[in-house]
């Protein structure tokens, strides 16, 4: 106590500079540790979002700012068929690209999370689909599914599966499953890595408990595993909706959205509209559409996932 | 590292400066930097990954190399993927930084008319000395007021075709009409011979098909005034029908996802029998002539002729591919990029990156109609007039910044890749006509 005494009375007759005084207000310091990140996210989030905005209203065009329109530019976009094919596409693209990462990513996080020889090498194996780049990747790809030269053509002919070529990116239906696959090949593995993270925290004793009490493995799987593992679940999907949405380098670099607009997405639709044909008004337009759909799932899923911890 | 003071730095710059001024290689070692070119200019020029690569490597090997000695300027070259060039353009006249000089395909410099620097001064004397522009480069690069680029040349879109592939069908010579084109097509996609097409979303092959297609039946996308949309005609109807027939027929049906590199390749590798194009297949043919060879072993190159597109019920039109260069008005190097253009169209340089493209490009005055080039070897000879056949897009309207828009958009084209997938040819007619709307509207 005395001891207290001798050092606040020390203190006293020095007191600490002012830079320092400042630090010790914990609601300023936290200020300042959250300014860079507050810089960085206005500069390229928030800028060009409201950058966005303020061009979608307008009918400029590329080196003409263009006069303010009001909603015009959307207002078109309803009488637009190759957006509302945008739109279809790009639920459908999310849609069963989710449901396949998903169910792929937990078999495979469900294997990964057994003892076998050469686990470590297995495990950084797989995430080769993720580490690669994308554009890269994608052109293997292309080169897999070209009209005249596929690669599984003539697998499926050697086999004896097919008589003639499959037109895997000329067909608007075979098309789009194969930017299907490509992106389910490129996210299985951020699947099955996040979902083997969420079932390395579950306590096996827990599993052993249900085993002891004659549970059969699907009835642990679904009684034990499934509710324990649904809060991470929520988090990957919620990430990977929102990337799927906005995919853009998969269809660009495997079809440009064609065959006739047939596989074009929000991002590449208003990628075409807005850089291509330089009608950067209305490219907005279509980039911000996406936004209240997206901001709408993020919101449920959130809420959702809320509710799940909650439980 | 050793430091060095700012005035330390100020005293040996002045020092190595009036060194570099007085005594030449012995100033610039004193010095310690490399010297400064004259006019302390940088054009940094952008085009095409071009289809004869020979063109591109004489460019960076010979001809600039001597443009930087000659003009007394560095010259930064840079090439892409023809589709790239328009979000290129795109991304630096908004961000108002970017290449000095940027090459750009058919109309597109009219989509980009109000931040590009006026270049009719050039043009004119050029065109004056060279006999004159012809009327579809005027068309691409001239908004009516000025120029808008500068012509540099024209890719004639031929048909290039397997001689004796054709022969073999009793076709000795081209077919000449569609309906005639057709009938040996068919044999020949029967025999695993088919046509090679694109109908997809790529800058060349595929719209100088579809637009001379639509004329040569006596459709068109919009009046002379430009603004009244008359493409949902008998006349275009025929020819979706006609197309939805032929592409079963006779196409190989893979087109519909092939870029302008595509039908190079099936040709090369001999599966297909004919396709629209550029010189390139038969210029890659006389270059590697033991690589391409047919099924007896003769070089692939014997076997190759050019024909134009055929004749349809209203005539026979063409498109070719066109290119100029746009000077953006955020350049601030706009007179050494215009010394620069200067230089490249004198004749003696030109000239000699118009003999490496062996006639794959045509120039855009008719005075190199004359060139010897063009007698040198009768499979080029077709090339020689590109220029005076094709017609600009937009037609029967001006081929401005709307008939551009619907060319970026490949309209046409999709019109009839819709059909083809097996919309109904009215259909795919009426969407055409309503998306044409939605730009000259």
């Amino acid at each position: 106590m005395a001891a207290t005494a001798v050092t606040t009375a020390a203190l006293g007759d020095a007191p600490p500079p002012r830079r320092q005084r400042l630090l010790e207000d914990e609601r300023k310091l936290a200020f300042l540790l959250l300014l860079p990140t507050m810089l960085l996210l206005g500069l390229f989030i928030a800028y060009p979002f409201v950058r966005g905005i303020v061009l979608s209203v307008t009918d400029s065009r590329v080196g003409v700012p263009g006069d303010f329109v009001g909603l015009e530019n959307y207002r078109r976009l309803w009488s637009d068929s190759i957006f509302r094919q945008s739109v279809y596409n790009t639920f459908l693209y999310t849609g069963v690209t989710t449901v396949f990462k998903l169910g792929l990513g937990l078999w495979l996080a469900i294997l990964l999370n057994r003892s076998f020889r050469g686990k470590a090498f297995t495990r950084a194996f797989i995430l080769l689909p993720f580490i690669i780049p994308t554009v890269l990747s994608t052109f293997a790809w292309k080169w897999m599914f070209d009209p005249t030269f596929s690669v599984l053509n003539w697998l499926l002919y050697r086999l004896g599966a097919i008589t003639g070529r499959i037109n895997w990116l000329g067909d608007p239906d075979l098309a789009m499953i194969s930017i299907m696959v490509v992106n389910i090949w490129r996210g299985v593995p951020f699947f099955a890595i996040s979902l083997l993270a969420g079932l390395q925290t579950i306590s096996p004793e827990l599993s052993e408990a249900a085993a002891i009490d004659g549970a059969r493995p699907w009835k642990r799987f679904w009684y034990v595993t499934w509710p324990l593992l649904l809060p991470v679940t929520m988090v990957v999907v919620l990430f990977s909706v929102i990337q799927t949405f906005a995919d853009f380098q998969i269809v660009y670099v495997m079809t440009g959205g064609g065959p006739a607009n047939a596989t074009h997405l929000f991002a590449t639709y208003a990628y075409q509209i807005g850089v291509g044909t330089g009608l950067l008004s209305q490219g907005a337009a279509i980039s911000l559409a996406m936004f209240p759909i997206l901001f709408l799932i993020v919101v449920v899923q959130l809420l959702y996932i809320r509710r799940v911890e909650v439980r | 590292m050793a430091r060095i003071s700012r005035r330390r730095f100020v005293q040996l710059s002045a020092t190595g400066t009036v060194a570099a001024k007085a005594g030449g290689i012995a100033g610039i070692l004193a010095s310690g930097s490399a010297p400064a070119y004259a006019q302390g200019s940088t054009v940094h020029w952008l085009r095409w990954n071009d289809f004869v690569p020979a063109s591109d490597q004489l460019l960076r090997k010979d001809l600039l190399p001597e443009a930087q000695k000659a003009l007394g300027m560095k010259i930064t070259f840079e090439t892409v993927n023809a589709n790239d060039l328009q979000p290129r353009i795109t991304s630096a006249i908004q961000s108002g930084a970017g290449p000095d000089l940027i090459m750009l395909n058919n109309n597109h410099p009219q989509l980009y008319a109000e931040s590009l620097v006026d270049l009719t001064d050039l043009v004119e004397t050029l065109g004056k000395a060279e006999g004159g522009h012809y009327p579809l480069v005027r068309a691409n690069s001239n908004d009516g007021r000025r120029w808008l680029s500068m012509p540099w040349a024209i890719i004639g879109g031929m048909i290039a075709y397997r001689k004796s592939w054709f022969a073999e069908e009793g076709a000795n010579t081209f077919p000449e009409t569609w309906e005639a084109y057709r009938e040996v097509g068919k044999r020949l996609k029967a025999k695993g011979r088919p046509i090679g097409q694109t109908l997809g979303h790529t800058f060349g092959d595929a719209p100088t098909f579809s637009y001379p297609l639509l004329w040569s039946f006596g459709g068109k996308e919009v009046e002379a005034d430009g603004r009244t949309v008359v493409i949902n005609t008998k006349e275009t109807v025929d020819s979706v029908n006609f197309m939805t027939a032929f592409w079963k027929d006779a196409h190989d049906e893979g087109g519909l996802a092939w870029d302008d590199t595509n039908n190079n390749r099936a040709f090369l590798s001999q599966t297909i029998s004919a396709t629209l194009n550029g010189a390139s297949i038969y210029i890659e043919s006389l270059r590697n002539p033991n690589k391409y060879l047919d099924a007896a072993g003769k070089p692939l190159k014997d076997d190759i002729l050019h024909a134009p597109l055929p004749k349809g019920p209203a005539g026979q039109f063409s498109m070719h591919t066109y290119h100029s260069h746009v000077l953006p008005r955020y350049s601030k190097n706009q007179a050494a990029a215009k010394q620069f253009l200067q230089w490249a169209h004198s004749r003696p340089v030109y000239e000699r990156w118009f003999i490496s493209q062996k006639g794959f490009a045509t120039p855009c005055t008719s005075q190199w109609e004359e060139h010897k080039l063009w007698g040198e070897d009768p499979v080029m000879a077709p090339y020689k007039v590109a220029g005076r056949l094709g017609r600009a897009p937009g037609y029967a309207g001006p081929s401005g910044a709307k008939a551009a828009e619907v060319l970026s958009k490949y309209i046409i084209t999709d019109m009839y890749a819709k059909a083809v997938q097996g919309m109904p040819a009215a259909e795919a007619v009426a969407w055409a006509e309503t998306e044409l709307k939605r730009v000259y509207g």
